[in-house]
């Protein structure tokens, strides 16, 4: 069996599956569930400055979207930090973090953005014994009012600024939690980095309006009539967060940034696919918020098993395998050409590819009064909606053309060689270059 | 186990009240709101869907789906009911498994289909309740059309006649409209007085003059309806039975299968209907698995059905025989009633073993019955009628008839299927052609 022990910023776990500041991390009842479940860490609920506790709403904090047979794909939430008095968080982390030292225990915080806020609390968190901070720059509903959470994480001189007194008032390491509503995730790691973080971790969540009470004409979760924007996570965003992570892993002046990757991760495949972008560690909550911490066990005995099977050592093998995978559409090469192939012993006739492409894209696909489905060759593009529509797995394939065959739509024969649009005689920048 | 349930002979009450209610429920209980939004996820939405034109009245099954699925039941229910007004009783009795869901392709993809007939049966089920008739009934054209026969067909096509603004008075020998669904289908599959409820849902269109208790031929002529109406529309479905020739046929005991279905649909009370200790039904289509299911659900001991072919060519689809057989009754194949034993009263039947070209073996065999049901077959009653074709009215194109402003539809016209919701489509069709008639 693989060895999944994870070493991020220092902060050692027997496993890459932390759970992420969120509910589930937010008193110490749930966190020994978690740790007996056999989750690698956690992040504990956003911590705010000691003085009155945070207030809630008493109304629907989430909203949800779902697919078939209410599989939820997407959760919003509008809740705020913990509303747990800071002294009782901080005792209850220490009494945790004593009985399960192996694990990772990092704290999340949230104060104003004054020094003296952060000197203030610093030293609390740090006579717990957690493992190190997360700043969470990245909450977009709420706090984000107040001058704080997303507030901070848009702009990036304010990132720089607070992590620098973080890291100026603490031995601990810093993570800083970066938010996704922002138009380039790079200006915000790179303030992080420059203000001497140890790591990132993202994406939080996206600001979001789940759906409309069409009766209240009111946006939902709803709250005496009203709505308010929340943070958007699950399954749905994960697409997002992929994305973010890997523009970071693969820009070289960020290169070397630790990264914790959250968005989305429901299975071990997922974790496994921000490690290979680059993410060092994983950070789940939706998934473990609909099924429990036990899913936990599927995430660890999955990624095992795949490690294994490819002969992967240590989860150090598997992080950023990807990245150098990770393109510019500018650099693929315009000289790779491919067909749909529908495989007729799986084909069930259902004629989604047909429709899909006959009135939305390419007319690249007969039909028989036989309900037979065929590909044109002379009209494929090889754009992959048919693959993405047919409800069978693996019936309709792309297949390459092998250098020298005649592309029936172009009429031109598949060069061997490697061309991207940067050399493409339609492009005009190339063609006045060759000049 | 009460002794009447072993007792010889015809005798009521064999099965206790709650043993009968239980029987006799909904075959298919109906889905409930998350039960019909999973369901409906399956569909695929397929393009020109293989299940649209295996339906025979062309129900639009893919949008009335994607219509459940999105929240719209009652959207789903207008658009079945705009092909097919009877589609709350085609939810219920077609022959799904070899229409509609036999060409899903998800029965292809994983022998599963999407279970469209109860999705309709959601749909339908779910506007009926409201009491909404969600069709209007276009201004009076002043014309007059007699519809003979208040059964599928028959409805249907008024229905549809009446929308389009004509005035319809439907003629019924019966006492109570609705033909073979009042009269002629299980009772499991037809609830709660289900067949009465939507023939008056049906009516809520306005325009029908609905006349019971008059048969064509014995109080009216069909020579004064065509003196009388702009148009007549013959649905007049197949009244006749066809007789047993074996020696004995007369003796008591030995009946005709349709007649018991109507004894036991109209029956009150179901513990007061005698049914025998040993039953067997001779035939291979619907109404002998109609009537043997439903004796041993009255109670009776064993129930044969016993059908002189091979398997594969009786009418009863495979889950027709599949239920049957779930019910605990035996299917005997090749075999052709010879006799039938009893001194009064039947007591055995003997049978022949015969081959798929029905040539007889010579070996026999008998058992034992206090009941027999003849299912082998209906034919085409009454005089005067218009010309025929292979004992059934010949029709062409939507219906029209030898006669006249005369059309036909349903079980009595050639080359149906003898399915309700073939006979709803004939019906449908020939409203159609007798509306475009009159125009010209």
């Amino acid at each position: 069996m693989a060895d999944l022990t994870t070493d991020f910023v220092g902060i050692k776990s027997p496993n890459p599956f932390w759970l992420a500041s969120a509910p589930p991390t937010d008193k110490e009842y749930n966190v020994r569930r978690a740790f007996e479940a056999g989750w690698g860490g956690v992040v504990w609920k956003t911590l705010g400055e000691a003085g009155p506790p945070i207030v809630n709403v008493n109304g629907p904090r989430y909203g949800a979207i779902w697919g078939a047979d209410r599989r939820l794909l997407g959760l919003n939430n509008i809740e705020l930090i913990t509303d747990r008095p800071l002294e009782v968080n901080l005792r209850e982390i220490k009494a945790v973090k004593r009985d399960y030292p192996d694990r990772a225990m990092v704290v999340s915080l949230m104060v104003p953005c004054e020094e003296e806020a952060w000197k203030a609390i610093l030293p609390l968190v740090e006579e717990t014994g957690a493992d190190g901070v997360e700043l969470n720059f990245g909450c977009p509903h709420g706090m984000s009012e107040r001058g704080m959470g997303s507030a901070v994480g848009q702009v990036p001189e304010y990132i720089e600024m607070v992590t620098r007194w973080v890291k100026q008032n603490t031995r601990m390491p810093c993570i800083v939690k970066l938010t996704p509503n922002i138009t380039d995730i790079k200006k915000p790691a790179a303030a992080a980095l420059a203000g001497g973080a140890d790591a990132v971790s993202l994406i939080n969540t996206i600001n979001s309006i789940t759906s409309v009470d069409l009766d209240l004409f009111a946006p939902e979760p709803t709250i005496d009539g009203k709505g308010a924007h929340g943070g958007y996570c699950g399954p749905a965003v994960k697409p997002i967060a992929l994305n973010m992570v890997a523009e970071i892993a693969r820009t070289p002046e960020l290169a070397h940034l630790p990264i914790s990757g959250i968005g989305g991760v429901t299975t071990w495949r997922d974790a496994a696919e921000f490690m290979a972008l680059g993410a060092g560690n994983v950070q789940v909550c939706t998934a473990a918020m609909t099924y429990g911490f036990k899913i936990v066990q599927e995430m660890i005995s999955g990624l095992s098993d795949y490690m294994d099977k490819k002969g992967m050592a240590a989860t150090s093998e598997l992080v950023g395998r990807a990245v150098p995978n990770l393109s510019d559409w500018q650099h693929l090469n315009l000289n790779y050409v491919a067909k749909a192939r529908i495989n007729q012993d799986l084909c069930i006739s259902c004629g989604r590819c047909f429709a899909a492409c006959e009135d939305t894209s390419h007319q690249a696909i007969s039909m028989s009064p036989e309900r037979v489905f065929e590909v044109k060759d002379d009209e494929c593009v090889a754009c992959n909606l048919c693959v993405n529509v047919c409800p069978v797995e693996d019936c309709i394939t792309m297949e390459q053309m092998p250098a020298g065959a005649v592309d029936p739509r172009t009429g031109r024969k598949v060069a061997a060689e490697y061309a991207n649009w940067t050399t493409h005689p339609n492009n005009p920048g190339a063609v006045k270059a060759a000049e | 186990m009460d002794a009447k349930a072993l007792a010889e002979g015809v005798i009521a009450g064999r099965l206790n009240a709650d043993e009968l209610a239980a029987g006799f429920t909904d075959l298919h209980a109906p889905l409930t709101d998350h039960e019909a939004v999973v369901a409906a996820d399956r569909c695929y939405f397929c393009h020109d869907a293989p299940c649209i034109t295996a339906c025979p009245t062309d129900i639009d099954i893919p949008l009335f789906i994607r219509q459940i699925a999105t929240g719209t039941p009652d959207a789903a229910a207008k658009t079945i009911l705009s092909q097919n007004i009877l589609g709350g009783m085609c939810a219920r009795v077609c022959p799904t498994e070899t229409l509609c869901e036999e060409s899903c392709v998800r029965e292809m993809a994983e022998g599963k289909p999407v279970e469209i007939g109860r999705l309709q049966r959601y749909a339908t089920d779910g506007l009926m309740a409201k009491g909404v008739h969600p069709f209007r009934r276009a201004d009076p054209t002043g014309r007059k059309i007699a519809v003979v026969g208040a059964g599928p067909a028959g409805l249907a096509c008024a229905h549809r006649l009446a929308m389009k603004g004509h005035d319809v008075v439907v003629f019924d020998a019966r006492e109570k409209p609705g033909g073979l669904n009042e009269y002629g289908i299980a009772a499991y599959k037809s609830t709660e007085d289900f067949a009465a409820r939507e023939v008056d849902w049906l009516m809520q269109i306005g325009g029908i003059q609905m006349q019971t208790g008059k048969a064509v031929g014995r109080d009216i002529t069909l020579e004064e309806l065509r003196a009388d109406h702009d148009a007549v529309f013959l649905g007049i479905g197949l009244g006749g039975v066809n007789a047993l020739s074996a020696p004995g046929a007369e003796k008591d005991g030995v009946l005709d299968a349709v007649g018991f279905i109507a004894d036991l649909r109209q029956t009150p009370d179901l513990s007061a209907l005698p049914v025998g200790r040993d039953v067997v039904v001779i035939g291979g289509g619907m109404t002998a698995v109609d009537a043997a299911v439903q004796s041993k659900l009255l109670g009776a001991l064993n129930v044969t059905i016993v059908y002189r072919r091979g398997r594969a060519r009786m009418n009863a689809s495979r889950y027709e025989q599949e239920l049957a057989a779930s019910k605990g009754v035996r299917i005997i194949c090749n075999a052709s009633p010879v006799a039938v034993h009893g001194n009064g009263s039947v007591r055995e039947i003997e049978f022949e073993y015969t081959d798929d070209a029905l040539q007889p073996t010579g070996q026999t065999f008998r058992l034992a019955a206090d009941q027999v049901f003849k299912a082998i077959g209906q034919s085409l009653t009454g005089a005067d009628l218009p010309d025929l074709a292979g004992g059934k009215i010949a029709v062409t194109g939507a219906g029209r008839t030898s006669l006249d402003g005369v059309w036909a539809g349903g079980d009595c016209a050639a080359g149906g299927e003898d399915l309700t919701v073939t006979a709803v489509a004939q019906g449908r069709d020939a409203a159609e052609d007798i509306h475009a008639a009159l125009a010209t």
